[in-house]
């Protein structure tokens, strides 16, 4: 929870990283794509403050004091949430593996949630692996990579036949929240790796889902947006937005937040640190204290501290089934704005 | 201008597709050697190891076909250094086999194609966002802005570049044609110009917020050297 100005925000970390991409956990043979890998992130963490860079070393494999200290003490972290990410042909045990991830979650009861993965490309194998994934670490959601290297593939869609059977699946055993990671660092080579086409495709598919864009596909965010305005269960996952840009480029930073509140609307945006790649705290403090700058942008939608706090928390909690307390609820809404023509602007003309 | 002039000129025309600015004021020429006898060597550098493929490969392909173009030089090299397919690009574009042969049975021309008019087309919406934005704002009306033709508009050096991607899009750059059109070439009627603009100008925040964040990349990867002092240790 944090609290600021007497408002108290209930903070849901969509998108958690526990990895470990220490040289010792490279693959023989493939060490240049796991180091690049790392120093890629790593090159991301520079967009955020100064005094919150790691050393390379720290960043490849960080402890669970580590963890613990900037999610939960400093970070303001109530529920956090894993989004696995496996990269097995470059790294031995896994880049981050939702049997790593649950291990660390098994050691703070309710507060973090392992999500799983799939990839159609494992067929059958995979399918089984999902129903195992899913008893035992009770999978609520996936982490999708359509990016990921497998035996030669250098990328798949969700519109591939292939994929059904996963979608079936989790349709099947509950695992209602898909998220499909669309922005850096890595593209399936080739397809139009920023082509959202494949997530409309999936959302229009199975209404009963909840697709989640990572990284608002960036940096095709145009697309992502007229999408998601026609797709009532496809959700914004903003990791990256805050922690890429509010420091390192303001403005466009208030230009991409103002985007999506207009096109996709404040019920349907979810907050996500992408910690190790930036620590939660300065992003949470910061958007609790972000407004636009100036005039510039009179024609974007009003952000409120109920905004912040659906965004910081609450929207990810109703898709999740979180315990919100009662306290750090919104009072009973005459009715929410999603996105959009119904939504206030800041210059008051709607 | 000496022959190496030339080519960095010719390099300033060549654009990242996906960002719409030339390759050299992204700073990804990391050098261009001419020799004596007209033999030239150019290195690509991108933000990260891991940039597309795809776009990686239609920057490489378009300095070495814009430089070839010069007269007066003999053989061009261009090699994509630090990247993760950049021994598979160079050494197709040494060849000549183009994208399809520098990954085979991954991957068609076709598909390259598609996605460089794809970007064509949203650089010019952006593009065209930006100037109707700034008449908009000096107070001009709807009507007046929608009504304007390429050659009433001020010289701007979005202006100047909405004329070339017209060209490349085969929807005609004369100055009596309709400043404002789809990537179709069909003009902006007034009373849908508002509309229009807050979807265009989406486009190009896209591209605007994508070219800030790769800037910064590119300079924690080349104007430090963190990974060289952690391996020294």
């Amino acid at each position: 929870m944090y609290e600021k100005d007497g408002e108290k925000y209930f903070i849901v970390d969509g998108h958690l990283h526990f990895w470990d991409a220490s040289p010792s956990n490279w693959v023989p043979g493939a060490e240049q794509y796991a180091k690049g890998w790392i120093e890629c992130f790593h090159a991301y963490q520079s967009l955020g403050p100064k005094e919150t860079h790691w050393p390379l070393d720290k960043f490849q494999k960080y402890t669970e004091a580590d963890f613990e200290r900037d999610v939960f003490e400093d970070g303001h972290v109530d529920v956090g949430i894993f989004q696995s990410t496996y990269l097995n042909e470059w790294y031995t045990d896994g880049f981050n593996t939702a049997r790593k991830n649950a291990t660390l979650a098994a050691k703070h009861p309710g507060r973090l949630i392992t999500n799983g993965r799939w990839d159609p490309r494992e067929g059958e194998a995979g399918l089984r692996q999902l129903e195992e994934d899913a008893k035992r670490y009770g999978l609520k959601g996936a982490k999708l990579y359509t990016a990921e290297w497998h035996q030669g593939s250098r990328g798949w869609t969700l519109r591939q036949p292939e994929a059904r059977p996963f979608l079936d699946k989790c349709v099947e055993l509950g695992i209602k929240n898909i998220h499909v990671h669309k922005g850096p660092t890595i593209w399936p080579l080739d397809k139009d790796a920023f082509d959202v086409a494949d997530v409309d495709y999936a959302a229009t598919t199975y209404p009963e889902l909840n697709f989640i864009v990572e990284h608002v596909g960036l940096p095709r965010i145009e697309d992502f947006c007229f999408m998601a305005t026609q797709e009532p269960n496809v959700y914004a996952g903003c990791a990256v937005v805050i922690g890429g840009l509010m420091h390192a480029r303001p403005r466009f930073f208030a230009k991409v937040m103002g985007e999506l509140l207009f096109w996709v609307g404040e019920d349907k945006i979810l907050f996500g640190s992408d910690y190790a790649i930036w620590e939660p705290k300065w992003q949470i403090e910061g958007f609790v204290d972000w407004n636009y700058p100036d005039d510039e942008f009179s024609d974007y939608p009003a952000v409120t501290t109920e905004t912040k706090k659906k965004i910081l928390g609450l929207n990810a909690a109703r898709l999740y089934g979180i315990d919100v307390p009662a306290e750090l609820r919104l009072p009973a809404q005459a009715g929410s704005h999603s996105g959009q023509k119904d939504a206030p602007l800041v210059g008051g003309a709607a | 201008m000496g022959d190496r002039a030339h080519v960095l000129a010719a390099l300033d025309e060549v654009y990242d597709p996906e960002l719409d600015e030339p390759i050299t004021t992204l700073r990804f020429v990391s050098s261009c050697e001419v020799s004596p006898d007209g033999d030239v060597d150019i290195r690509l550098r991108l933000p990260t190891p891991l940039c597309a493929p795809n776009f990686s490969y239609l920057m490489a392909a378009g300095a070495r076909d814009a430089v070839r173009r010069l007269p007066g030089l003999r053989h061009v090299n261009v090699v994509l250094e630090d990247h993760y397919t950049g021994e598979e690009i160079s050494t197709s574009l040494h060849r000549g086999s183009g994208f399809a042969g520098a990954f085979p049975g991954e991957t068609d021309e076709t598909e390259l194609d598609d996605l460089r008019n794809l970007f064509l087309r949203k650089a010019l919406v952006a593009r065209q966002a930006r100037v109707c934005a700034s008449l908009l704002g000096t107070g001009a009306c709807e009507d007046a802005v929608a009504s304007l033709t390429v050659g009433q508009l001020p010289d701007s050096p979005d202006a100047r570049r909405c004329r070339e991607l017209r060209d490349q899009l085969g929807i005609g750059s004369a100055d009596d044609a309709r400043a404002f059109v789809t990537p179709a070439g069909e003009p902006i009627a007034a009373g849908d110009l508002r509309r229009w603009l807050r979807t265009a100008r989406l486009v190009g925040m896209s591209l605007e917020a994508n070219g800030g964040i790769c800037r910064s990349l590119l300079q924690h990867r080349y104007d430090h050297v963190t990974s060289q002092e952690v391996s020294a240790k």
